[in-house]
């Protein structure tokens, strides 16, 4: 197949599939009585507007974290649906550690981060521990965990516990971080006062090491090598049980760094009013994404967009909730278009090399290599 | 990509050979019996040595069978799909489909048709993922994740549509659904609840349980038992059966002796979503006489863990969905009877350390031990539970229990994996 049909067909998939999500979105807002193409166009130019372009790389970054933590467990097979309840749990401790310290500047956001991401890795690790050591699957153990996390954090968010009462209000937080452990944001986007989260720096970092660490590495190599064929694996001498437990803490790792930009880049503190469900946000995006550091931003970028703009949609009445079911499709068609263009491309190289096997016979044998080939391709 | 093709528990189809056959009377649902009749003893004398008798008052009972139904009847639409071997996690968004289905319909024309609605829009939910699942040949877990979020997004939309400015309704709940009636066994509610005051040993027990299951039963809650052992005939008992759960361990091999696979893996999937709204409506329709946003909290996931839990059998699922009705009953009634249940797991551990001490397993014996030791002294240290402790309870032993006996589990053998027609090496 010629490089720019291998192109096209790469490029082919997600574009049918936001295609095919448009359409139905479409359907949808006429159902409603709005007209699609005006309303997209309020979306995009609402999204040009320099206060929700950072609201969106806002928004993306934290994606991006939830994503990758997703994703590092995909590579391998396992689904780590508990990037909710390691985020969570792993901001409210480090919250409450780094409003407890007194530290040097960069220590201190050392400090805070360094023990979100244990928490998480910890909170994950012990799902792989259940998959390797007791076989219980890391997808119900990581729902469990989710809701144990979730009682855990109300038990621990009380006052006299980590948290503290402010004057005034119902909220309950842990002690606001001091300046020294904050992260400043950076005026990227020019001509407004909002400023990009500082930490969008440690996303980038996290995505080309992440990248780095799955393609580069021996480590990675047996990660992949255990996701595609595990008996493969296990042949070629991968301890496969490590290999779960190492990925579980991994992911759990990055998903500690989930809350971090909020906390350190806006709130200072975790209280009750913290962002919740972003670990299925990042399922959905690593799986936009196909588990690939560049794919990921991508998916985490267009889910900024459709989040952040979508508060135009007030203003038109029209449900914002409409940008959760192009979501959802968006998720589901991009699936569905990979496969159709799979398929494609295999009976593709099976109708070329039936076709060249058809104009050159080889010497000495003639047909059964062209007949099984297009007999495979009718299949 | 396949994310999650096996899921955990170790393949032991092969027992191995010198494996003893339990005796008669614990075999099948002789077992079942005993271990609930062990159970309610176990219980009778915590409550005795306690006095916390809300461990098995009617009212706690009855609370838990109303906790039980809506996961039972998602565990169930999970035994469907996955006999079939299709994973179905998007049990959480077909559920909530249903839910919202029942409140729209059902505040405007009644419970019943709020019902039939709930259960129509959780098969279209499972219709999607058969499409997706069977005809596509796209990862299960990858569809059933876009479905919840399909489910919620369109539930969330639709409701902000269809709600908003409604009589007591709203963006996120729908008006009143008048309710749908009870029933009561005639005749047994008043001697029961004389002899469950008389606290006697096991008989007030029993008493309390019996009134808690016979009175003031919900129709719908009726149904839903019916639905559980008409899948168990259907399933297991009918030719139909047979095949459907033939396409969940070996597709390649139902086809080659002419069974339409997908056609199966269709029906499944879809009466899986059906079942699953129909346990959003038991939420929306008896539990809450309203459909409220996030209503289904996690129950779609939990009902796919109580089955996975009752390994992929519906006396299982239904013994998975029990337990995690009473813990929540338990927590949202009494956290002195929480406080009291600390004292039956200290004592099940230490059993089960003695039992593993006796078929020479130490180390799993020992952490028992430790563990009974530990939950014994807790419970003597102390009078109440924090109230997020008792939350955690159905989830923790979930855990536990699954960390004790998922290496005995078997799921369907082609669960989870991708079935092309004519594709057999």
């Amino acid at each position: 197949m010629s490089i720019s049909r291998r192109v096209a067909l790469g490029v082919a998939a997600p574009l049918l599939a936001i295609v095919f999500s448009l359409l139905v979105t479409s359907v949808v807002l006429l159902f409603t009585g709005a007209q699609p193409l005006e309303t997209f166009q309020a979306m995009v130019q609402y999204a040009g507007r320099p206060r929700t372009q950072v609201l969106i790389i806002n928004s993306a970054t934290t994606y991006y974290f939830a994503a990758v933590a997703v994703a590092i467990g995909f590579r391998m097979n396992l689904f780590n649906i508990g990037v909710d309840g390691q985020y969570r749990l792993a901001a409210l401790v480090s919250a409450a550690l780094g409003g407890a310290l007194h530290l040097p500047r960069v220590l201190h956001v050392g400090v805070v981060i360094l023990s979100a991401m244990l928490v998480g890795a910890a909170w994950a690790g012990f799902a792989g521990y259940l998959k390797v050591r007791r076989g219980v699957s890391e997808v119900i153990s990581t729902i469990m965990l989710n809701f144990v996390a979730t009682a855990g954090i109300a038990y621990l968010l009380a006052p006299g516990r980590l948290a503290v009462t402010t004057q005034g209000s119902n909220n309950l937080g842990t002690r606001p971080i001091p300046e020294s452990g904050q992260v400043g944001g950076l005026p990227l986007v020019p001509g407004t006062p909002l400023k990009v989260y500082g930490l969008v720096v440690l996303a980038v970092i996290v995505g080309a090491a992440f990248w780095f660490v799955i393609n580069r590495t021996r480590f990675g190599f047996d990660l992949r090598a255990t996701g595609m064929n595990e008996a493969a694996a296990v042949a070629s001498g991968v301890d496969v049980r490590k290999m779960v437990v190492a990925a579980m803490v991994l992911s759990g790792a990055v998903a500690g760094l989930v809350g971090m930009p909020q906390l350190l880049g806006a709130s200072y503190t975790y209280s009750l009013d913290f962002p919740a469900g972003l670990g299925f946000t990042g399922i959905a995006i690593a799986l936009l994404g196909r588990n690939h550091p560049v794919g990921i931003a991508v998916g985490a970028l267009l889910w900024g967009f459709l989040d952040n703009s979508s508060q135009i949609l007030n203003l038109r009445d029209v449900p914002v909730e409409i940008v959760q079911i192009t979501q959802g499709v968006i998720v589901l068609s991009v699936v569905v278009a990979y496969e159709l263009v799979r398929r494609y491309r295999v009976s593709a190289v099976q109708r070329d090399v039936g076709r060249r096997l058809a104009e050159s016979p080889p010497p000495g044998g003639d047909g059964p290599p062209a007949a099984a080939a297009t007999q495979g391709a009718s299949t | 990509m396949s994310v999650t093709s096996e899921r955990g528990a170790p393949d032991v189809a092969t027992r191995p050979a010198g494996a003893r056959l339990r005796p008669a009377w614990l075999r099948g649902w002789r077992r079942i019996l005993v271990g609930a009749g062990v159970l309610v003893v176990l219980l009778s004398i915590v409550r005795t040595v306690t006095g916390a008798t809300d461990l098995t008052s009617s009212g706690t009972v009855a609370a838990a069978l109303g906790l039980a139904v809506p996961i039972g009847m998602a565990g169930l639409g999970g035994l469907w799909s996955e006999r079939a071997g299709v994973v179905n996690i998007g049990l959480e968004g077909m559920m909530i489909l249903g839910s919202f289905g029942a409140g729209w319909i059902g505040w405007q024309h009644g419970p019943w048709a709020g019902l039939v609605t709930a259960v129509v829009f959780g098969a279209l939910g499972g219709l999607v993922h058969a499409v997706a699942t069977v005809t596509f040949g796209v990862d299960q877990i990858v569809s059933g994740v876009a479905i919840n979020i399909l489910g919620l997004g369109a539930t969330k939309f639709l409701a902000s549509l269809l709600l908003t400015g409604t009589p007591g309704g709203g963006q996120t709940q729908s008006p009143q659904i008048k309710p749908i009636g009870t029933i009561s066994i005639p005749w047994i509610g008043d001697p029961l609840r004389t002899l469950e005051r008389k606290n006697w040993f096991l008989l007030a027990d029993l008493a309390g349980i019996l009134r808690g299951i016979t009175t003031d039963i919900s129709w719908i809650t009726i149904i839903a038992v019916l639905l559980v052992v008409a899948t168990y005939y259907v399933l297991w008992r009918t030719p139909f059966g047979l095949r459907l759960r033939s396409c969940g361990e070996d597709p390649y091999a139902a086809e080659s002796l002419g069974v339409r696979v997908y056609r199966y893996k269709y029906v499944a999937v879809t009466v899986s979503g059906a079942l699953a709204g129909f346990g959003g409506a038991f939420l929306a329709i008896v539990a809450a006489s309203i459909y409220r946003e996030g209503q289904t909290g996690g129950r779609g996931y939990i009902g796919l863990a109580a089955m996975i839990f009752g390994n992929w059998r519906p006396g299982g699922l239904v013994a998975g969905a029990g337990l995690f009705g009473y813990t929540d009953a338990m927590q949202l009634r009494s956290s002195e009877a929480v406080h009291a249940l600390l004292l039956l797991v200290a004592v099940g551990l230490l059993a089960l350390a003695v039992w593993s001490a006796l078929r020479r397993r130490f180390v799993s014996g020992a952490i028992s031990l430790v563990a009974g030791v530990v939950i014994g002294w807790w419970y003597l240290g102390t009078d109440t539970l924090p109230s997020q402790v008792t939350f955690a309870t159905p989830y923790v032993t979930t855990l536990l229990v699954l960390a004790l006996a998922s290496q005995r589990l078997r799921m369907p053998k082609a669960d989870g994996l991708v079935y092309r027609k004519g594709t057999s090496q």
